[in-house]
């Protein structure tokens, strides 16, 4: 009888509500959503700090002289130092990765996706790259010396042992090379059923299907890949020093004519790593500076990547 | 010629193996046992003090977890269960842009920043310290921890914290008991990808915790040290040829065969977590 009252129906529910929640705040839940916004919090912090902190360093220099800090060769004062064989070098570098780890990585996922039937052979391929893409990138530095500085000597730079660019750019292409196939391969699997089975019907082959229905399809997402992998390409400094890099003088190289892909080499990282171990002021300017000119390459191309991703994931 | 192509990972993988393994059998048949316990890691004077570097990447490794694991963790649990889609546009390119920061400037970071502004700060530790290297280690595997934990706690279905609900769970309750619980292998998997790529971290160590050339056997970690990526870095840095008495060469196959064993492993381990989450669910 007593519950067909509206009046006593709503006490009885005010009295639910505060049985279950017993009058109190949910406090441990509040405290636990602050914890959890501080730890994305730190680590926003921590990437602000830091590019700020860079910056703030390296302004009098890039003020005062970075035309000269972009046209100028190594040197032993930091006033005088420039990058302009770093430049170069990590600029070859960029050209091998396009050249050479993104054409046989594309090919490679086209294969494991397209192609390949699963089997034994295909799972054993695939937990080998995602191996490969937790091998330490000083091991590639190893694999670099071995096989391209030393084995290949006569083809990478008989008169500069084997230390150019060219072992340079082959072994960062090796090292980026999973991260392409899996991005892209990624992208491939992605394509819906329904463009291959339409691209079958009409009686296209294979290879027609792939070209020109799966690939235009996966190329956002394949894009991607490539420009991840080229930023992480263009900052890596580990391998390098084990091939070779040069870390104090040169006196040749700063020509980009292909000619001189065999001479000895630097780049951007590598001179970042040496300057930050001088000491002094001024050198740390110049290394903050050079750092600078590294982060907008490397921030703008992987900030990129991600905008392009997230506009096509939004579409579809 | 698609075949040829995805081989070509695998033939990488025996080019890995086989320009380690020479030289690691010349060091492994040659070196007298005695040089490979003593007092430090100094190869071009003939010590190869293997403890040395392997204490100096543990203690460098246990740093950087201390310091990624809550921050990782806490933005991955908050990126996946809290945040509304609209702020998780915004917050997850953060950690997305973190990961793309070459390790070079951490390095670089860590000694004219975490260790004056930090860690001296608070202890009297030396300009070079294993403590800063650590801590810039811990930034670099913040985002990697964030995106593998956050991938495992997506693929949780819905359902169960629909169930969760249901019985009148709150959602702090959820996420502990039912959410992460049902994530374990997945943040698991996380932990090791971690511990593996801190392991392998050169460039942080070779420029913020000193000890180019040799270190003693140390294990304050507010002096410098030396990591097994970093022994081999820097020898070979800034020389021609590594040059030193008689296996000084080799030594580095050595170190980086054991490198490269150690993550093979902590690798496939993490990938048998890993499929265990896709398989459950």
């Amino acid at each position: 009888m007593a519950l067909s009252q509206p009046r006593q129906a709503a006490s009885l529910a005010a009295d639910l509500v505060s049985d279950i929640t017993r009058n109190e705040r949910d406090l441990s839940g509040k405290a636990f959503r602050i914890a959890l916004l501080a730890g994305i919090i730190t680590a926003f912090v921590v990437l602000v700090v830091l590019i700020v902190d860079v910056i703030n360093v390296g302004s009098p220099v890039l003020s005062e002289r970075l035309g000269d800090l972009l046209s100028s060769t190594l040197g032993s004062k930091p006033e005088t130092s420039g990058l302009s064989q770093a430049l170069r070098g990590s600029f070859y570098i960029g050209v091998f990765v396009l050249l050479v780890a993104v054409p046989l990585g594309v090919s490679a996922a086209i294969f494991l996706e397209e192609y390949a039937r699963q089997g034994r052979l295909t799972r054993f391929i695939d937990i080998n790259i995602r191996n490969l893409a937790g091998v330490p990138s000083v091991v590639y530095g190893i694999l670099g010396l071995t096989v391209f500085v030393q084995a290949l000597r006569a083809f990478t730079g008989p008169d500069s042992n084997g230390r150019s660019v060219i072992s340079a750019g082959l072994t960062l292409s090796i090292l980026v090379l999973p991260i392409i196939i899996i991005t892209s391969a990624e992208a491939i699997r992605a394509v819906p059923n329904g463009i291959r089975e339409a691209g079958y019907g009409v009686g296209a082959t294979r290879w027609e299907v792939v070209k020109s229905h799966v690939l235009p399809y996966a190329a956002p997402g394949i894009l991607t890949g490539t420009v991840l992998a080229l930023a992480r390409a263009l900052g890596e400094a580990a391998p390098l020093i084990l091939v070779g890099a040069t870390t104090g003088f040169l006196t040749s190289g700063s020509s980009y004519l292909p000619s001189s892909l065999q001479e000895r080499f630097t780049a951007l990282p590598i001179v970042i790593s040496t300057w930050s171990g001088r000491p002094g002021e001024d050198w740390r300017a110049s290394t903050a500076a050079a750092i600078v000119i590294m982060l907008a390459v490397v921030l703008v191309a992987n900030a990129g990547a991600i905008l392009l991703r997230n506009h096509y994931e939004k579409k579809r | 010629m698609f075949f040829a192509a995805a081989m070509t990972s695998v033939i990488i993988s025996a080019l890995i193996v086989w320009s380690l393994a020479r030289e690691t059998w010349t060091f492994v048949t040659q070196v007298e046992v005695a040089a490979l316990w003593t007092d430090g890691w100094f190869p071009r004077r003939g010590m190869y003090d293997v403890k040395t570097i392997v204490v100096g990447s543990a203690l460098i490794t246990g740093i950087a977890l201390a310091v990624a694991i809550p921050i990782g963790l806490a933005a991955a649990i908050f990126l996946a269960e809290y945040a509304r889609p609209r702020v998780r546009r915004v917050l997850k390119p953060v950690l997305e842009i973190l990961a793309g920061i070459p390790s070079v400037v951490l390095g670089f970071f860590a000694l004219t920043f975490i260790s004056p502004q930090i860690v001296q700060r608070f202890t009297d530790a030396s300009q070079f310290n294993m403590l800063a290297a650590g801590m810039a280690v811990g930034v670099l595997t913040i985002p990697l921890i964030a995106s593998v934990s956050e991938d495992a706690m997506r693929s949780v279905p819905d359902s169960l914290r629909e169930a969760s609900y249901g019985l009148g769970a709150r959602k702090v309750q959820t996420t502990l008991r039912v959410v992460i619980p049902a994530a374990v292998s997945g943040l698991v998997a996380a932990l090791i990808i971690a511990v593996s790529r801190a392991i392998g971290e050169t460039m942080v160590v070779f420029v913020a915790a000193g000890a180019t050339g040799g270190s003693l056997y140390s294990t304050n970690i507010l002096g410098p040290g030396q990591t097994m990526t970093a022994a081999i870095a820097s020898q070979a840095a800034g020389t021609d040829q590594v040059v030193g008495e008689g296996l000084t060469f080799q030594s580095l196959f050595f170190v980086a065969m054991l490198l490269f064993v150690i993550t093979m492993f902590l690798n496939l381990v993490a990938d048998r977590f890993v499929r265990r989450v896709r398989q459950s669910y």
